[in-house]
């Protein structure tokens, strides 16, 4: 994952500010207005001691005094004020980021959602959206507040006693290049902490899960050997940033007191000869304290935005990545039929080199039921998906109803084409919430009547609350035979003209399966269906079934011909044979 | 769409014995924690005398001389400032050090007690929620031990010396101070207590937006496939506008904190310097007290501010502490076995029994296993297993089949003691499991699940996990009767392939091999095999049903099976449901009694 610079980053990122800009723009100005007001304070003081004590004009020390109380109450205010439009344009932002980047992924094609793992959108969606927020809330504030702090505080400074204040001609640099030697030393060491706490939270993971493999082979001594050579690596690591780390507080304080000693010294001495008064020592301790700090807390922002654009560029991946299904200007609003054709179709996997299907040159009609079987899994897939277009094809074209798919309105295509995954899902909701996805208005006697036909309904109408039953996440409450069907009724609630069944069946136990296959060619006469299985039971009655071998078609026919005229077929008929007695 | 589990307690239940226990990690390091906290208070103490020393000084210089006095006055302080970084550097480090090495023994100590925790535990907490005790609550423990102690002492001795000092000065201007701090603490306590509310909105939120992107993210190709896009863009943005509005209350009350103390300190700062100017006029202050003072004011304000903050985050920590010395409280896998198992040179294995008059009887290992009237519940109360008797001769195969949550696998764990009989027996050679040592028990036996679970490492080390002393030859013999050294060889480096977490790099069929192969290099007496294998093609299932009839022969099998063709060739077969041996015996037997097992074989009910 390459990291680019700022510039690029922020150009995708700053139109999604829009709605927020007003905040975006207030929150800075407002602290800094409040600067102002902290700043002009310590001033105000040294006016009091200087004017006022030496001349005993109590008036204008309580004038002085109230005009300080009243500008540390504007300066309450605008922090304040500050405060609010900052937090409001930082999580604004996320959240129009969040928003943008989670309608970028609806849009991404299967492809897409390979590239980018599931756990890594999750994260980019998650983490990497809040990280965002927080650091530009903090940019707003923090790296508004501290360099306006120190030029403001630095001004002051000169305007109280210039040539006193050229103390700061020192101290600033000598603080910066403390700074980044210990942050430039600590950096590493920190990437380093944080890549063994990965790995010690990876042995203890793995023993979380394999808990009973360790116990059986009795490897408890051998995890904790595993277990302790990392957790000491860890603490040497932290150990050694942290010695770095260390080493900033005490230096920061030596330069602090170090000017304010020089500041005495030189001052003092103009002091007795009368050039200056007491006030400018006063208020020039507090500008030297403002000074240094504001050049630490920018040190300190710097190491949050390297956190917040490394998460940004996490963002930005994902915006510029389209889908590379396109679809056409005029796209086909109607599907005639459920028939499919085949022509010469190659396809390979985007990014890979070998071909996935070749050649591959079928026609179904319409309505019929045809079974794909093979040797691997992933080609009988791949075969499937380009039906739908979860994926086009690289040469040659696939039609439905006459039609090439890439002329079809996607939407029209998807609904048309029903398509049961492998890996099913379920939604965490009810029963009906998970059907609607078929359909977002049916009622609840077409729910029912997909059920039926799926073969769900005889454990579905057994619960007490029916449809609204709970579904867990994942649906881990139902076995994988119920899941498998539930799934297979959401499909058929789309009406669709095509469904495919991408072994959908293999948790479901045989008689179960041959009652679907049934209903499928009954009541379901009019849908073209391709059931890709492992089972040959679950496909010997289609009208057809095509035998693929290594991204081919090795062969296609019925039953009992490809019997006869493939290896194949017979091989793995008869191997499934053994454990099945005689009918 | 069901939110996620709420944000964890950041309350702990009993903080007092949480701290104290705390606190007796601390005995380990007496030197470090000393040195540490002395350099602190060192250092606190330092800073109070930096400030006070700002007022003699500044008023030799007002008052116009002597330049060596005030010479000496700066050297004193250059002193103090000299001790105050020694002791910042040296408490510091004393306290950062203390942290880590508490921590690594607060790791060791909780991933050894892990080890010994039962299976039970692990079956019934999640986790999710076991790692976030050891991550999540163990940073944070970090973090305060490092930075909280330190910062709560700094804050005590600052606030106790500056005020002291303050009243040295002044005690009318401390008396205003004091007034305005109780103020200052009271606006901390409203904020704090609006900020709390939006705070947890704010995780609640988070939570429920955190569960929606987890399922959607998952479950993105079901949404492609069933054109839901738009539905559950609808939907997020609902979510994603809701925590919008939390987050941003939150955070307005979060940082508003900071420029309300800010400014109320000026606020304070002011009224002194007034006051202080006006005393100065009377001749009550010098211009120097009146300096020092002010710079006192600013030092104080600044731990009450913190101060609130420092005790969430001590909260939050302990509250950690709490679920991490729960977790080293549970208790451990209970073993009084005495019977040990003892290798002779030439290779025998046997059975040390002690005997109650002191001598040892000696027994050879032969794998033979008896349940007699085993009941057994994983809950009390709800029977999973009611009165199984079986028995196994050496080198029998016992094949177990039953519907799901009949009670096979509850079978195998019992064997190898994952879990304890109620009541009955379970005899091994004769001997009381009981009586025999865990580890020595386990190490006659091997599992093959249902679901593999591999180790980061090398094929070859997960290869070897079930006898670390195997050779290469060995190593390679294992896999080719598991039918596994022909996918090994094909890949990228061969046996030193690197697999990452749980071997996901292989596909399911490859770790299933692969686990017989481990279990085939233990050599066990007793094998325990769970034969489900759904989501292979047929070749791989061919190959790992050959490497199981392999890993079969020759010893004691207890198999779930999966595959008719298993059962046929079993020695005896138990047909379980809800818990009982409905049907046994071998599978003529039981196909001529047209029960059960006839109707499972024609396949007219679910086999799994």
């Amino acid at each position: 994952m390459s990291f680019r610079t700022g510039g690029i980053n922020l150009k995708k990122l700053l139109p999604l500010m829009k709605k927020y800009w007003i905040f975006a723009v207030l929150s800075p100005l407002f602290m800094v207005l409040e600067v102002l007001g902290d700043v002009f304070i310590p001033y105000l003081m040294s006016r009091i001691v200087d004017v006022g004590i030496v001349s005993q004009d109590i008036n204008f020390i309580v004038n002085t005094g109230m005009l300080m109380v009243g500008a540390a109450l504007l300066a309450m205010f605008f922090g304040v004020s500050s405060s609010f439009f900052g937090a409001n344009a930082g999580f604004g932002f996320a959240s129009e980021i969040r928003q943008k980047v989670f309608e970028k992924v609806q849009s991404f094609s299967f492809a897409n959602l390979d590239s980018f793992t599931v756990s890594s959108l999750i994260t980019r969606l998650t983490t990497d959206c809040n990280t965002i927020g927080q650091v530009t809330m903090m940019s707003l504030r923090m790296a508004i507040r501290a360099p306006f702090m120190m030029i403001f505080a630095l001004f002051m400074a000169f305007k109280v006693n210039a040539s006193l204040a050229r103390v700061f001609l020192i101290s600033l640099p000598l603080l910066a290049v403390v700074i980044i030697y210990i942050l430039t030393k600590a950096k590493p060491l920190f990437l380093k902490q944080q890549a063994n706490i990965d790995r010690v939270n990876g042995v203890i993971q793995e023993n979380l899960t394999n808990i009973r493999v360790v116990k059986s082979f009795n490897r408890q001594p051998f995890e904790e050997v595993k277990f302790k050579e990392r957790n000491d690596n860890l603490m040497n690591t932290a150990l050694k940033a942290i010695s770095y780390v260390i080493l900033m507080m005490p230096a920061f304080n030596l330069i602090v007191y170090g000017t304010i000693i020089a500041v005495l010294w030189f001052g003092g001495k103009q002091i007795m000869v009368g050039s200056i008064s007491g006030g400018v020592i006063i208020s020039f301790v507090t500008y030297i304290t403002q000074v240094l700090m504001s050049l630490l807390m920018i040190s300190m922002y710097f190491l949050n935005l390297l956190r917040g654009l490394a998460s940004a560029s996490r963002v930005v991946e994902v915006l510029e990545t389209d889908s590379e299904i396109k679809e056409q200007e005029n796209p086909v609003r109607e599907i005639k039929d459920g028939s499919v054709v085949f022509e010469n179709v190659n396809f390979v996997y985007p990014g890979s080199t070998e071909p996935t299907l070749t050649d591959i040159n079928f026609t179904i009609r319409s309505g019929e039921t045809v079974g794909v079987v093979g040797s691997t899994g992933s080609s009988k897939t791949t075969l499937v998906q380009l039906i739908p277009r979860l994926y086009d094809v690289t040469s040659g074209s696939v039609k439905v109803g006459g039609v090439d798919v890439r002329e079809y309105d996607l939407k029209l295509l998807r609904d048309k084409v029903a398509f049961v995954l492998q890996k099913n899902t379920l939604f965490s909701g009810t029963i009906r919430s998970n059907m609607q996805w078929g359909s977002e208005n049916a009622s609840d006697e077409e729910i029912i009547e997909a059920l039926k036909h799926a073969q769900a309904w005889e454990f579905v109408s057994r619960y007490e609350d029916g449809l609204d039953h709970i579904v867990e996440q994942n649906g881990d409450n139902f076995s994988g035979g119920q899941k498998q069907r539930l799934t297979i009724a959401r499909a058929l609630l789309k009406a669709p003209k095509i469904i495919i069944l991408d072994d959908s069946t293999s948790a479901v136990d045989m008689t179960t399966d041959a009652k679907l296959q049934k209903a499928f060619k009954t009541e379901l006469s009019g849908v073209t269906t391709i059931i890709i299985a492992q089972r040959i039971s679950s496909i010997q009655h289609a009208d057809r079934i095509i035998v693929m071998h290594e991204g081919r078609i090795e062969s296609m026919g019925t039953h009992e011909e490809l019997i006869e005229k493939s290896p194949i077929y017979r091989e793995i008929y008869e191997s499934q044979q053994k454990g099945v007695i005689a009918q | 769409m069901n939110p996620k589990k709420g944000p964890m307690a950041l309350k702990p239940k009993d903080p007092k014995k949480t701290l104290l226990r705390l606190f007796s990690y601390f005995k380990y390091y007496k030197g470090l924690f000393f040195l540490g906290i002395s350099a602190i208070v060192l250092a606190s103490f330092a800073e109070i005398a930096a400030t006070g020393m700002l007022s003699p000084i500044i008023d030799v210089f007002v008052d116009g001389g002597p330049l060596s006095q005030a010479a000496v006055y700066i050297l004193i302080l250059v002193g103090i400032v000299v001790a105050i970084a020694a002791g910042q550097y040296i408490g510091n480090r004393s306290m950062a050090y203390l942290a880590q090495k508490i921590i690594h023994r607060l790791r060791s100590e909780m991933f050894a007690h892990m080890q010994k925790l039962p299976v039970s535990f692990f079956d019934t907490h999640s986790h999710g929620e076991m790692m976030s005790t050891f991550t999540n609550d163990v940073d944070m423990l970090n973090q305060s031990l490092e930075q909280a102690v330190s910062q709560v002492l700094i804050s005590i001795v600052t606030v106790v010396g500056t005020y002291t000092m303050m009243i040295i000065i002044s005690p009318l201007l401390t008396l205003v101070v004091t007034v305005s701090l109780i103020m200052m603490f009271f606006i901390i306590r409203f904020v704090g207590s609006r900020s709390a509310n939006y705070f947890r909105n704010q995780q609640l939120s988070l939570a429920d937006i955190n569960g929606y992107i987890e399922e959607m993210m998952s479950g993105q190709k079901v949404v492609k496939v069933f054109n839901y896009e738009e539905r559950a863009i609808e939907e997020f943005r609902g979510k994603n506008e809701r925590l919008r509005i939390a987050s941003s209350r939150a955070s307005t009350f979060g940082t508003m904190l900071m420029p309300i103390m800010g400014n109320f300190t000026f606020i304070v700062y002011s009224v002194v310097a007034v006051l202080g100017s006006l005393m100065a006029v009377k001749g009550v202050l010098t211009v120097g007290n009146i300096a020092a003072f002010l710079q006192y004011t600013r030092t104080i304000s600044r731990p009450i501010t913190s101060v609130s903050n420092q005790l969430n985050m001590l909260f939050a920590a302990l509250a950690g502490a709490e679920r991490i010395f729960n977790f080293l409280d549970e208790e451990i896998e209970e073993d009084e076995g005495d019977v040990e198992l003892y290798r002779t040179p030439e290779g025998e294995l046997l059975w040390k029994v002690p005997q109650s008059d002191g001598s040892i009887q000696v027994v050879p290992v032969k794998g033979h296993i008896q349940f007699i009237d085993v009941n057994f519940g994983y809950t009390p109360g709800q029977r999973v297993l009611k009165k199984i008797n079986l028995y196994a001769k050496p080198g029998q195969k016992i094949a177990l089949v039953g519907s799901t949550g009949a009670g096979k696998t509850t079978i195998t764990n019992l064997i190898n003691r994952f879990y304890e009989i109620e009541e009955g027996t379970v005899l091994y050679d004769g001997i009381d499991i009981k009586r025999i040592k865990k580890t020595d028990l386990r190490s006659t036996m091997s599992i093959v699940l249902q679901d593999v679970h591999l180790f980061e490492g090398t094929v070859a080390d997960n290869i070897r996990y079930g006898r670390l002393d195997a050779t290469d030859e060995e190593v390679e013999e294992a896999a080719k009767l598991a039918n596994a050294h022909y996918f090994i060889t094909n890949l990228p480096q061969g046996y030193n392939t690197m697999l990452t977490a749980d071997g996901q790099n292989l596909s399911q069929g490859e770790r299933q091999l692969l686990s017989i192969a481990r279990a085939a290099i233990a050599d066990p007496i007793i094998l325990i095999l769970d034969e489900a294998t759904s989501s292979v093609d047929t070749r791989t299932e061919k190959l790992i049903s050959e490497g199981m009839d392999k890993l079969m022969e020759g010893r004691t099998t207890f198999v779930i099976a999966h595959r008719l063709s298993t059962v046929r060739d079993a020695n005896a077969i138990m047909v379980l449901e809800h818990g009982e041996i409905i049907e046994r015996g071998d599978h003529e037997e039981l196909m001529a009694k047209n029960g059960r097992y006839y109707a499972l074989n024609a396949g007219i009910i679910e086999l799994e």
